[in-house]
């Protein structure tokens, strides 16, 4: 599991965000027009690539993709 | 465990009826372009049909019934039992089911009581009355599901207005053949701040304050007598609860994708319903969606699916897993065969 890997993923669940765009220090909140729906992708991505299901409360505790990424491996 | 066999049962029709008022989520003007094509794309839902003003439940799904009379040839006289399943009636008392049976001209010696939940609806409500059935003898049934949603849902509101449509189903069910059908029902009461109407019932009877619309703390703004929907609450209800309990389920009645023809899952969310597809691993060819023309239309939402999806391949024999899930928290599975459901084109009115 690799953060290329991942960051990869993400970038084809959201539409308008063009390749090579996000990074390991990426704010995920500053992602372009970032919303709820932004957090469902990224919980049911999770949880079909990793089966890891992430709750509201583990996605608020952290902020980079760095971060994200070290939370779902850590679990 | 409310989990449980019962033989003999068959379907021999599904009718369903929308409102012919259509609505596109691309008009929603609380929402930018591309936030439009992100949540049509991320929710599945298009357009939805949505009931006007004082047209109700009741309307449609007795509209549905007559269609499904006039397909299935059927002496209506002969139905001994009819169960309502709402959460939207038409009135506090009394219940809807008894109001179906006097406007569908139904016996009087049917048998006729409201059930109230939602998603889980149509699972519950095929257990109910194919338990009575086979208890009583009583040969001929009528079920019907629905919910006029969208009167309780705020404009204002982004997690629920774009979601929800409208509809009313009707299935006949029959004591006859020698099919088996299996259950597995749950419920779980400590989650019933996910999906809540908080106002207007014996607990927070309906007061001005009820109407007032305020802004929330998920950044929505909605009045306590409109439907709150906890959107992550539920997501990770029904990505994890959901397809572990359908996979015990499964696996108790040693059935796999493969052996079974249809999926037909409560169409909740594109997103939430496709990563319970990739879970149970199921072929997409065999999980139908109607979500993207008629939103998700609470219990009847798998009557309504059967009847637009499936109304082809339903004549002949089908095995079939249907799972509801949802409000409550409660949620159903069933696992059931078919031989030739008459599904007659959806009706709008």
């Amino acid at each position: 599991m690799v953060i290329e890997d991942f960051i990869g993923k993400l970038e084809e669940e959201f539409d308008d965000v063009a390749a090579g765009s996000i990074k390991p220090d990426t704010d995920f909140r500053n992602i372009e027009d970032w919303g709820s729906m932004h957090a469902l992708i990224v919980i049911a991505l999770i949880d079909t690539e990793y089966d890891i299901t992430l709750s509201g409360a583990d996605l608020r505790s952290v902020n980079t993709i760095q971060e994200l990424f070290d939370l779902v491996k850590s679990k | 465990m409310a989990n449980f066999s019962i033989s003999g049962i068959d379907i021999t029709g599904v009718a369903a009826c929308v409102p012919k008022n259509v609505v596109s989520n691309y008009d929603y003007e609380l929402l930018s372009e591309s936030e439009r094509r992100m949540l049509v794309k991320t929710i599945g839902v298009e357009t939805r049909h949505v009931a006007p003003k004082y047209t109700t439940t009741l309307d449609y799904a007795c509209a549905a019934a007559e269609r499904l009379f006039e397909a299935t040839n059927i002496d209506r006289s002969e139905i001994k039992l009819e169960i309502f399943i709402t959460q939207s009636r038409d009135y506090y008392l009394p219940s809807t089911a008894i109001l179906a049976q006097h406007k569908l001209g139904l016996s009087q010696d049917c048998m006729a009581f409201d059930i109230g939940l939602g998603c889980s609806g149509y699972t519950y409500g095929l257990s109910v009355i194919s338990s009575m059935m086979k208890s009583t003898g009583i040969k001929k049934a009528l079920l019907l599901v629905g919910d006029v949603s969208t009167v309780t849902c705020s404009y204002n509101d982004k997690s629920t207005y774009p979601l929800f449509g409208d509809a009313g189903t009707a299935t006949l069910v029959e004591l006859k053949g020698d099919n088996e059908w299996h259950f597995d029902l749950h419920s779980d009461g400590s989650g019933e701040e996910a999906i809540k109407i908080p106002h207007g019932g014996m607990r927070h009877l309906l007061t001005e304050d009820s109407l007032v619309e305020k802004k929330r703390e998920d950044g929505n703004t909605r009045a306590d007598l409109h439907l709150q929907l906890d959107g992550l609450t539920v997501f990770n209800f029904s990505i994890t609860k959901v397809p572990k309990s359908i996979r015990s389920f499964m696996e108790q009645y040693n059935s796999y994708p493969s052996e079974l023809d249809y999926f037909v899952m409560h169409q909740a969310n594109k997103l939430m319903n496709e990563s319970i597809r990739k879970k149970l691993k199921f072929e997409k060819e065999q999980v139908p969606y109607s979500l993207d023309r008629y939103g998700n239309t609470s219990s009847a939402s798998i009557p309504l699916t059967m009847v637009t999806e499936l109304n082809q391949e339903l004549k002949s024999p089908q095995k079939l897993l249907l799972s509801g899930f949802g409000v409550g928290l409660s949620w159903g599975h069933a696992l059931i065969q078919t031989n030739n459901v008459i599904c007659p084109p959806i009706l709008e009115i």
